[in-house]
């Protein structure tokens, strides 16, 4: 395996709905010594697929680079190197009309959906503005769309004419997934989605994000930091370490037998919310802090956290191999 | 029997909103022994960070009022202080942590000097004693070369290590209690592992009694020894930390355990409230939670108070604001 292998395959051997092959996205920045400035490559040749009606979770802390690949996915970033295929096609080439064709397909849920509606547009007209974009409907058509949109994310139609403040967060949530789903994307990118909201309202929105993803056959990419909402919603798990992928894998599998050691570590840091399971737990404290990733460490890039590091973790960078169980691997343990 | 470090005791807080004063605490009452952690758990619009800036004294004068109840610190009372008492108590006697280190911090100084500040303001030591103690906490909180990075300014220090000096400043002058407001919501979680042992080691260490605020019940069964569980401005469970998930006594708090998800194992659909958390000035009468209730009867719509359901004291010392606590055996966590 070289660069930009494929997470496992997708379900019922179906072509994958999209495809991230050998992705990079590099920021240039200033400073330094001497003032020279340097390139920050925030996703570092980053691969998997998501077959239709499939959820892959894309787990990792802060700065791991799991933002950055779901927005350069849509180009909302522009890839350095790589392909994304949606449906076959190569979208990091394309420009202009056939991008903007390209972007019905694929839509993005933002953790806080201020930034998704407009505060000063009731709230039919903020669902509607990516309808009067890419389709021409009659009036009457456009209020029907509205209204059904409204209805497949369980709110009232008598909501139309209000103005985002005057909904919850939750409800909010909800208009910003109508919004969404307007245009009947095949690949919603859900970037901390549900990471604002209390638990019982989480619950309903991941609850209707399954619903639609059954009803409309969406593919998702959910990014997210809480582990056990994404053991509850993926059917298929990629982490992400400091720009790069560590490990992918079922879900089932990456959670009862993780293979990299930071996929142990950071399931073993979540506190469970049952006092005697947690007293007893094996914890694994990672010492340090994520490296800078302008200057990340030769070698592995976990290894000055790593509690199993060995001598050539320090120098060689472990190429990415087959995961027992499922899924792939990128660590020496699993190569030696 | 001496009475515990701190007591909250029927505390009633008013908000100014455009409608006139709105009650958004409604006779909150619980305490902390010496050395204890106490859970403050609520979801948004609970009331659990208002007590919190209550017991700080740091609600803002001119639209929050305190209208009844006591909050009382090894016997002396905070409520109706005098604000210049209050900012002595504050850093000394009692010391916060909040959620975003950087508006705590002031970034135009060095983290040394704001810890050697607050020492000398308490302490009334040399700037030379200030200085070795800034640097002696710093250490303490695990702070690598302390020497040196007492030197650095905020903005240097990543998120976690904020935290730390958050911890350390809050530490420096020994306070018998430490509010701490969703410390670790904002940090990576191998980093609030970090941060919770350390604060479990300066409880085992320095005894200091802990009001720990936060919505994660991962958290919660992790660092406290009892929790207090709030929902809509009033106290609806407190049960040491063990009773409350194996057997919770409200039915909110049930609800809430069923509600996560899990880590270990994966859940069918996931279990939600129906609804939401009423706002502060429409409280539905009776219990504040029964429109939302899996347990709801009729007695609940009346509440057996002026339209309130009163406390119960539980056998074992917990304590439950539900009618049919008597009847019902509520589902724990698994």
């Amino acid at each position: 395996m070289g660069t930009g292998e494929l997470v496992g395959s997708t379900p019922a051997g179906s072509a994958p709905v999209s495809e991230v092959v050998g992705l990079d996205v590099e920021f240039k920045i200033r400073g330094g010594l001497l003032g020279k400035g340097g390139t920050l490559r925030a996703v570092r040749d980053v691969g998997f697929e998501i077959g239709e009606r499939e959820t892959l979770g894309l787990v990792g802390e802060s700065g791991s680079g799991k933002s950055t690949t779901g927005r350069a996915m849509l180009r909302l970033v522009e890839p350095t190197r790589g392909i994304v295929r949606l449906d076959g096609e190569d979208v990091t080439a394309l420009k202009g009309q056939e991008l903007r064709a390209a972007r019905r397909r694929m839509q993005m849920v933002f953790q806080d959906p201020y930034s998704s509606l407009d505060p000063s547009m009731v709230i039919a007209e903020s669902i509607a503005e990516p309808l009067d974009t890419h389709d021409s409907l009659s009036r009457a058509e456009r209020q029907k769309r509205v209204e059904d949109l409204l209805d497949h994310v369980g709110l009232s139609k008598r909501y139309a004419q209000r103005y985002p403040y005057e909904f919850s967060g939750g409800q909010r949530q909800r208009l910003a997934i109508a919004r969404a789903i307007a245009l009947n994307p095949r690949l919603l990118v859900c970037d901390e989605a549900v990471s604002a909201l209390d638990v019982s309202t989480q619950n309903q929105i991941l609850n209707l994000l399954e619903d639609l993803q059954e009803e409309f056959g969406l593919s998702y990419l959910f990014i997210a930091h809480d582990l056990a909402v994404v053991r509850h919603i993926a059917h298929r798990v990629a982490v992400m370490y400091l720009g790069e992928i560590v490990e992918t894998g079922p879900t089932d599998r990456l959670f009862d037998k993780p293979a990299h050691p930071y996929t142990e570590a950071l399931l073993s840091a979540v506190p469970v919310p049952n006092p005697r399971r947690q007293r007893t737990r094996e914890r694994i404290i990672l010492s340090g802090e994520v490296p800078d990733a302008a200057n990340p460490p030769p070698g592995c890039a976990f290894h000055t956290r790593c509690p199993h590091v060995m001598e050539i973790c320090r120098s060689v960078a472990p190429p990415s191999v087959e995961a027992p169980g499922g899924g792939t691997v990128r660590c020496h343990l699993h190569t030696s | 029997m001496t009475e515990p470090l701190l007591v909250v005791d029927g505390l009633e807080v008013q908000f100014a909103t455009e409608d006139g004063w709105v009650t958004v605490l409604d006779k909150v009452s619980f305490s902390v022994e010496r050395g204890e952690t106490v859970g403050l758990v609520g979801e948004s619009g609970s009331g659990k960070t208002v007590t919190s800036l209550s017991i700080l004294g740091l609600l803002p004068r001119e639209s929050s009022r305190v209208t009844a109840g006591s909050i009382r610190l090894d016997g002396v009372e905070l409520v109706g202080m005098p604000k210049h008492k209050l900012e002595l108590l504050r850093g000394d006697e009692i010391s916060m942590i909040f959620q975003e280190p950087m508006t705590s911090l002031d970034p135009a100084f060095r983290v040394g000097d704001q810890i050697a500040e607050v020492v000398r303001r308490h302490r009334g030591c040399s700037r030379r004693q200030a200085w070795a103690r800034a640097v002696e906490v710093l250490t303490t909180v695990g702070i690598p070369h302390a020497e040196t990075r007492a030197r650095s300014y905020p903005h240097e220090f990543s998120g976690g290590m904020r935290q730390r000096v958050m911890i350390a400043m809050a530490l420096s002058c020994e306070p018998k209690v430490i509010i701490a407001d969703e410390p670790t919501t904002a940090l990576d979680v191998t980093i609030q592992a970090q941060v919770l042992d350390l604060l479990r080691a300066m409880r085992d260490e320095f005894g200091t009694a802990v009001v720990f605020v936060t919505h994660d019940l991962g958290v919660v069964a992790d660092i406290c020894d009892r929790a207090v569980v709030m929902y809509a401005g009033q106290v609806v469970e407190q049960a040491q930390i063990d009773d409350l998930y194996d057997r919770p006594r409200h039915p909110y708090t049930e609800a809430l355990l069923s509600a996560m998800p899990q880590l270990t194992a994966r859940s069918g659909r996931l279990a939600t409230i129906p609804g939401a958390t009423p706002p502060a000035g429409s409280m539905p009468t009776g219990c504040r939670f029964h429109p939302r209730c899996a347990h709801v009867v009729d007695e609940c719509r009346e509440g057996d108070r002026d339209g309130r359901v009163a406390a119960r004291t539980l056998d074992g010392g917990g304590l439950s604001r539900c009618l049919r606590v008597g009847d019902l055996v509520l589902k724990g966590s698994a």
